[in-house]
């Protein structure tokens, strides 16, 4: 059998192994990691039929480059709209594409979006830790990070040249006009009402202080009242904090599980994929929603996804199958 | 009496006090305990998992299965006045102070106005207790440092802090996991891994356990792997 592998050309910073994620560990300070846009590498997998959840490498807008080594195998590169290009010749962004040993895959910044997931039909081999291979960027714990030199494997690499072409998108992972859903709390109280006021009208700008751990925003100093040293509470992803220098940062997927200042919001899941995949630059909006409307948010949007993946992906695969099928008895028919 | 508020679409805080006291992170960890032994016999639903923290209590929950109200009522029907807390461990970490592994302790004993040897006996005296874990992956904070060398953080922070420097500012002390960046005075330093390098290994401490330090030589400590 031959030994499948990615080899890793060239890979810029936060070059990562992500999974479907880390969970349950909070207690002990690990967050979940995982992709920083799970939509998008649900997406990737799916369309190849692996399971949702399988180990991708989520590569940074720093972009990345891949040599397909050992055999053919069937990828798919899903995520904002980074540049994917084979043996130089674009194929788009959002795509399905077969390679044979010897092609080389480049990911690179394209028009928009930070995060783009390349996942294999079959599995890529990568490092585990407490069961999961999502890399926790700050210790490289898990799969790690995808440095250049690296010889990514493959294993039960699969070839499936009918799925490829264009992956259709998720229309629910968009934010509409900057508009990012929040549940205030549970500590704004800690902030003065003109800054509360100013943190839901004036629209803020994610700045370069972007990583897995979060994004610092550039908009109104936000004043806190007096008692800034509260004792150290819980963190989760899509938190958002303000330091005593009054500047917000939104807490994304490598976040510290606790902090001692005050976290006045809370993004709603459903609108947290979207706003990973924004640039430095980009504005944004936050528009408060009560706890029961994020649940019902949060209930709407899995439904929706759910559909989406049997309907625009599935659907894609059934098709496939039944054209190789076709092909199959074509084949016989002419022998 | 305790503050519920809603954490996002996923999750609930409870604080249970609004200043740290050994006695309000006692409740935390009996809470946390009440709640989980609920889980585990199935009288509440949808809850994935609880983070207890100074003096609060965070439970994230499935929004696709229950919400922040239903939790809540769970919640308020836990009788923690006599759950039956888990009999905390106390575990023996055993810390070379020497002034190679030690950077800071001289300028820790120069502003507590003692002699390094002072500051390390004041570390040795002290009662520690996981109070919870926070930050960085396995970093267990511990109270419990004497007041004799409580010491605030530097300004500025050191880079290149090694994996299991025993470290300790305002009050609390922390056995390193990463190495990390801190503005923590490093005093000494430790064989002990908290967080396991193995998959399946456990982690070695729960909140509510107690810690004792051992100081150790140089000598023991280079022979130890």
């Amino acid at each position: 059998m031959n030994t499948a592998s990615l080899r890793v050309v060239a890979a810029g910073p936060l070059v990562t192994f992500q999974d479907g994620g880390r969970l349950g560990h909070l207690r002990y300070g690990i967050p979940a990691s995982g992709p920083m846009d799970r939509t998008a590498h649900a997406i990737a997998n799916v369309v190849l039929g692996n399971p949702a959840g399988a180990t991708t490498v989520e590569v940074s807008r720093a972009g990345a480059s891949f040599e397909c080594v050992g055999s053919s195998m069937t990828v798919a590169v899903v995520g904002g709209r980074l540049r994917t290009s084979v043996n130089g010749a674009a194929v788009g962004a959002n795509i399905v594409v077969t390679l044979v040993p010897g092609d080389q895959l480049t990911i690179a910044s394209g028009p928009s979006g930070s995060w783009a997931y390349l996942a294999v039909a079959g599995e890529l081999v990568a490092r585990r830790w407490l069961g999961n291979t999502a890399t926790h960027s700050l210790s490289g714990l898990g799969g790690g990070h995808v440095t250049a030199g690296v010889d990514v494997g493959v294993s039960a690499a699969r070839v499936a040249p009918l799925l490829d072409g264009p992956v259709a998108i998720f229309p629910g992972n968009v934010l509409s006009d900057g508009a990012v859903r929040i549940v205030l709390g549970p500590q704004d109280h800690r902030c003065t009402a003109e800054a509360l006021q100013h943190f839901v009208t004036v629209p803020f700008a994610l700045t370069e202080g972007f990583d897995r751990m979060g994004v610092r925003l550039d908009g109104p100093h936000l004043d806190l009242d007096a008692a800034l040293s509260i004792p150290s509470e819980p963190i989760v992803r899509g938190s958002v904090q303000v330091a005593g220098d009054g500047v917000a940062t939104v807490l994304l997927a490598d976040h510290q599980t606790t902090g001692g200042y005050p976290k006045i919001a809370t993004v709603v899941g459903a609108d947290l994929d979207a706003f990973c995949q924004l640039r430095p630059g980009d504005l944004v909006r936050f528009v408060p929603v009560t706890p029961a409307e994020a649940i019902l948010i949060a209930r709407t949007r899995a439904a929706a996804f759910e559909k989406f993946l049997d309907n625009e992906l599935l659907s894609a695969r059934r098709l496939a199958q039944r054209l190789a099928e076709t092909d199959l008895i074509g084949d016989v028919g002419t022998d | 009496m305790n503050r519920f508020a809603p954490v996002g679409d996923s999750a609930l805080l409870i604080e249970l006090a609004s200043e740290f006291t050994e006695e309000a992170n006692r409740q935390v960890v009996a809470l946390d305990q009440a709640i989980n032994s609920a889980i585990g016999e199935g009288r509440v639903v949808g809850i994935l998992e609880t983070v207890p923290a100074y003096v609060s209590v965070l439970i994230v929950f499935d929004p696709l299965v229950t919400d922040h109200d239903a939790v809540r009522a769970a919640i308020d029907l836990l009788d923690t006045t006599g759950a039956a807390v888990v009999e905390p461990s106390r575990h023996h970490v055993a810390v070379c102070y020497d002034l190679g592994v030690a950077p800071d302790l001289e300028t820790v004993a120069a502003t507590s106005g003692l002699s390094p040897d002072g500051v390390v006996e004041a570390h040795l005296s002290g009662s520690y207790r996981v109070v919870m874990y926070g930050f960085a992956p396995g970093y267990a904070y511990l109270s419990g440092v004497p007041d004799s060398i409580n010491v605030p953080r530097k300004q500025q922070s050191v880079r290149g802090v090694p994996t299991g420097s025993v470290i300790i500012a305002g009050g609390q002390c922390l056995i390193t996991t990463i190495e990390m960046p801190t503005g923590w005075s490093v005093i000494g330093r430790t064989h002990f891994r908290v967080l396991p390098e193995q998959s399946s290994a456990p982690f070695a401490f729960r909140p509510g356990d107690e810690i004792v330090f051992d100081r150790i030589t140089l000598d023991e400590y280079k022979a130890t792997p």
